[in-house]
């Protein structure tokens, strides 16, 4: 369950650091998101009078859905396959449990920004909803189960040439993972223009243990993301077996899936533009296109 | 003790008591409070009754039948209530409940202004009649409390006169009510001709005779008929104006349960006398839902009248549960029971769900519209500060609304999905499409609800004031805040407990003919959800518990380990200049780029005025007018044209009555000698 808070600023670090090499900088050290973390938790906070206790509430309730969310993906090994929480609907529906909090603490302060941020965020999640939960229907369908760990173990057992609905869903899910964990072309995780902020508006007024929390959260929803497309749709390296040398190997794939689709990201944040905000539907559907054509080929 | 009380006796009790509270109200009606306590605490007492009565049906099996023959031909009241009118009877009860618990308070705000006796005699009228319509069995019966039914929610709806908007809604509620009506008698009247009978069971068992053109054209006219009262898209135009301008108690009523008695005659006729026998009739039945469900959370987006934002999502909700009816009516005609039973436990779920949550937000915008006089949202703001308890129970409202865990909607959403799930790994490429498209419109439903009640709530309750009257607010009294608390819990119960409601239902379900001993669809183990076919599971409880668990440990954690830091309170970043109200967020604002990217479906227009100071040089404006709307399409293409074509033919026949005796004359002779000539024939 601690796995994945532990690990995600790591992998953030290692994305800060692969776009400032393509920047021709040093960039910090990949392990600067965890002192920005120490940082940040030993800093006061300023709460706006204008906030109700959505706002005191909000950062605890979506740092604890990622959580949860992390025990209960595959991670490195299939064993857990009875866990309840696994079933796709309950992670998609989880999700957009977070948002929904994450775009209601935006709007409580009253600021500008806050308000403009939720309304886009809201708009990108109910569009990418679709996307989401077709790409991991083709999974499913393919799986004859939704359960993660069971879709787990039974695409890496499948033939080669069924694999073109997989990778379709793959292109698909790709799309969704970068619009849900705010980067490149849907939103720029680091700009400092209001205007053109989706998350990093709604997060604009906390500041102390609370911006901790949420930074983490996010951190560990890109985690989250990153194995899902490592572990759903390339699932070789899991282990299904609880020997520890088995359990080290599994973890060592896994960290190594997760840097290759990382390193994909970061290439691609440090290549393309952010898109002008009215084009992204065009993308998303283009993401249902994907899933609902990869359904198809399926039967 | 409940052994001692037949269903018989507790459902005519409730019937007794609501009769007693009509006409105790009119009688009282000079003194406003005592008509007020009377109506609406024999409303309460009628309600338990039906709960009673509900609850002996459903889970001990003690249907019942009573006949009262009448000395007129044909007409026989016959109540049946078997175990799908004892699910609606229990849906009605528990909504009737609690709003008449939340009318205690709320009515007293028409005190000296309005007739209360008045009031109280059409709610206590309009509830009998919905307790008549769930247990009827004969069609004439039936359509006389159809017709009470309708009639008093019409008086319901303007009942506040004084606005002219409620009277010209309330215009069209009747028309359409009525146009719904005159359908549903072709229907009945083709059943008659083709069984003859009037009973519902003697239909029921007569009817496959019936040549297929009839059964068709029972459906069709069925499909308009309840349709209408049930609000789906084109029929809905009456619904938006209508729930609005109710009070609103009466519209939790209307929007919770009143629409749903559609969706029984739909169950009854469609799964229970036609046994879903075309293809095609699943078919339609799915794409009016996928249409319903998205143009419906697509119109609340645009909308900023609170009530006019909720009576929409009931259109859109419908839509879901037409998605559940229209999939079991696809598998009913392919003979695959099974998995028909599923798709009517999600329909029939989500039922009783949206019942409970739609009125748990009606009444929750009530206490809000009573506290500000406005139903404008853009006036609200920052109430959370002045109604907690209220923000709490809109929150969860729009929480289980928009199907997130742990609450009811998320698990009859999720049962929805399954079950379309279920169509698109089963079937033909023709009829896998329609599944897919909706699921398509499924999942983008659920997102834009979501959106939908982010503005909802957001805009009402936090950030801060828009308007001075905001600062009046407080709580409302007791009896409303009691009525919302008991809705809150039972949408997290119904959600934690969704394991044994669905088994509830599948019994319901199982009462129904053809769908005896067709279990083993899924199976639940201490309230876990799961399909027999291992596809897919869901626990609802472990959801709640985990999370509560979870987030307490992380917040003791934080908490100690962050002891010695401080939180100062100061205020919002305002770059530098004051703050204003028009610098939040606004519903219309919120919900602009959703407009923008479904402009093709919702037709925005956009008006700019500008007023210069000098109108040769155009160049300093004096001011500035904006003004953004929405096309009424259904208006436009569907009923004006429809209208222009029954005038002009109107126009036409009018021709006939030209005002001379001898031309009336002739008319009379003409068609003497035609019905001779066809006579001797």
């Amino acid at each position: 369950m601690t796995l994945v808070p532990i690990l995600s600023p790591l992998f953030l670090g290692v994305l800060r650091k692969i776009k400032a090499y393509f920047q021709n900088r040093v960039g910090a050290s990949i392990f600067q998101p965890y002192r920005n973390l120490w940082k940040l938790f030993h800093k006061d906070e300023v709460i706006s009078k204008d906030a109700s206790w959505i706002f005191r509430f909000a950062p605890y309730l979506i740092f604890t859905i990622t959580t949860i969310l992390g025990a209960s993906i595959p991670l490195f090994s299939t064993l857990l396959s009875t866990n309840l929480l696994s079933d796709f609907l309950t992670i998609v529906y989880l999700v957009a449990l977070s948002t929904f909090f994450l775009a209601l603490a935006g709007i409580d302060v009253g600021c500008v920004f806050g308000g403009l941020g939720s309304s886009r965020e809201m708009t990108l999640a109910a569009l990418t909803e679709g996307g989401f939960i077709f790409s991991f229907l083709v999974l499913a369908f393919l799986a004859h189960s939704t359960n993660l760990f069971s879709i787990a173990s039974a695409v890496s057992t499948l033939p080669l040439f069924s694999f073109t609905p997989v990778v379709l869903a793959f292109i698909s899910f790709i799309i969704v993972m970068l619009c849900e964990t705010a980067h490149f072309p849907f939103d720029n995780p680091a700009t400092h223009l209001e205007l053109t902020m989706v998350h990093e508006a709604m997060i604009l007024e906390y500041s102390g243990k609370r911006l901790a929390l949420i930074e983490w959260a996010a951190a560990n929803k890109f985690l989250i993301f990153l194995s899902l497309g490592a572990n759903m749709f390339f699932p070789w390296g899991l282990t299904a077996q609880a020997d520890i040398w088995q359990v080290f190997l599994a973890l060592g794939v896994f960290v190594v899936k997760a840097l290759i689709l990382t390193t994909f990201v970061a290439v691609l944040e440090s290549s393309i533009a952010k898109f002008r905000f009215f084009r992204l539907p065009d993308l998303l559907f283009t993401a249902l296109i994907l899933s609902t054509m990869a359904i198809l080929l399926i039967y | 003790m409940l052994n001692l009380i037949s269903t018989q006796f507790s459902f005519f009790l409730a019937l007794l008591f609501l009769a007693i509270g009509a006409i105790g109200s009119l009688i009282f009606a000079k003194k406003d409070w005592l008509a007020n306590l009377w109506g609406n605490c024999l409303a309460i007492l009628a309600s338990v009754s039906g709960l009673v009565a509900a609850v002996k049906v459903l889970f001990f099996g003690e249907t019942f039948t009573y006949v009262i023959n009448s000395t007129l031909p044909n007409l026989s009241f016959s109540f049946v209530i078997d175990r799908l009118s004892a699910l609606f009877i229990f849906i009605i009860s528990l909504i009737a409940l609690f709003s008449s618990i939340y009318a205690l308070g709320y009515v007293k705000h028409f005190y000296k202004k309005y007739n209360l006796g008045v009031l109280g005699f059409f709610y206590n009228i309009f509830i009998l009649g919905m307790l008549l319509v769930a247990s009827a069995h004969n069609i004439f019966f039936f359509l006389i409390v159809w017709e009470i039914m309708s009639l008093s929610s019409y008086f319901l709806v303007i009942f506040e006169n004084k606005e002219k908007n409620n009277i010209k809604a309330g215009s069209l509620y009747f028309i359409m009510t009525h146009v719904g009506t005159a359908f549903i008698m072709l229907a009945f009247l083709l059943l008659y001709q083709a069984t003859g009978s009037l009973d519902f069971g003697i239909i029921k068992s007569n009817i496959g005779n019936a040549s297929l053109l009839t059964k068709n054209l029972v459906f069709i006219f069925a499909l308009i008929g309840f349709g209408t009262k049930a609000g789906i898209i084109p029929f809905h135009i009456w619904l938006p104006s209508a729930h609005p301008a109710a009070p609103t108690h009466v519209s939790a009523l209307m929007s919770g349960v009143m629409i749903k008695t559609g969706i029984y005659m739909f169950i009854r006729i469609f799964v229970g006398i036609l046994s879903g026998t075309e293809l095609w009739w699943g078919v339609l039945i799915l794409i009016i839902g996928i249409f319903s469900s998205m143009l419906g959370v697509l119109y609340a987006l645009t909308e900023h009248d609170i009530k006019r934002l909720l009576a929409f999502h009931s259109i859109e909700n419908i839509g879901i549960i037409l998605l559940g009816i229209g999939s079991a009516m696809i598998f009913l005609s392919l003979n695959l029971k099974t998995m028909a039973t599923l798709s009517l436990v999600a329909a029939l779920f989500h039922t009783l769900n949206h019942a409970t949550f739609k009125a748990l937000l009606f009444l929750g915008a009530g206490s809000v519209i009573s506290q500000t006089h406005t139903r404008n949202m853009e006036d609200y703001g920052g109430l959370i500060k002045y109604m907690p308890q209220t923000a709490f129970f809109f929150l969860i409202g729009s929480m289980a609304i928009s199907a997130l865990p742990p609450f009811n909607g998320f698990f009859s959403e999720w049962l929805t999905f399954q079950t379309i799930f279920m169509g698109i790994q089963t079937q033909d490429i023709f009829t896998k499409s329609i599944f897919i498209l909706a699921a398509v419109g499924l999942a983008f439903t659920g997102g834009l609800a979501a959106a939908c009640f982010v503005k909802a709530f957001g805009v009402t309750f936090l950030a801060r004031p828009r308007s001075t009257e905001i600062f009046q607010a407080k709580e409302p009294e007791f009896s409303m805040r009691f009525g919302m608390l008991v809705l809150t819990f039972a949408t997290l119960v119904l959600g934690i407990f969704a394991g044994s409601v669905s088994k509830t239902i599948l019994g319901v379900v199982n009462d129904l003919t053809g769908f005896q001993q067709i279990s083993g669809i899924f199976f639940t183990h201490r309230q876990t959800f799961e399909l027999s076919n291992g596809f897919a599971a869901v626990s609802t409880p472990t959801i709640f518990v985990v999370l509560s668990i979870v987030l307490s440990l992380i917040y003791v954690l934080v908490e100690i380990l962050t002891s010695r830091r401080k939180v100062k309170v100061g205020c919002t970043w305002d770059c530098g200049t004051e703050l204003e109200p028009q610098m939040e967020i606004t519903s219309t604002s919120f919900a602009r780029s959703i407009i923008m990217i479904f402009k093709g479906v919702l037709k925005p227009s956009k008006q700019l005025e500008i007023e210069y100071r000098d109108a040769n040089m155009r160049y300093f404006p004096t001011s500035r007018n904006v003004e953004l709307g929405i096309t009424d399409v259904y208006q436009y293409y569907f009923y004006q044209p429809l209208r222009t074509l029954l005038d002009r033919f109107s126009g036409y026949i009018k021709n006939v009555q030209i005002g001379i005796l001898n031309a009336y004359i002739t008319y009379v002779f003409l068609i003497l000698l035609i019905l001779l000539l066809t006579q001797s024939y």
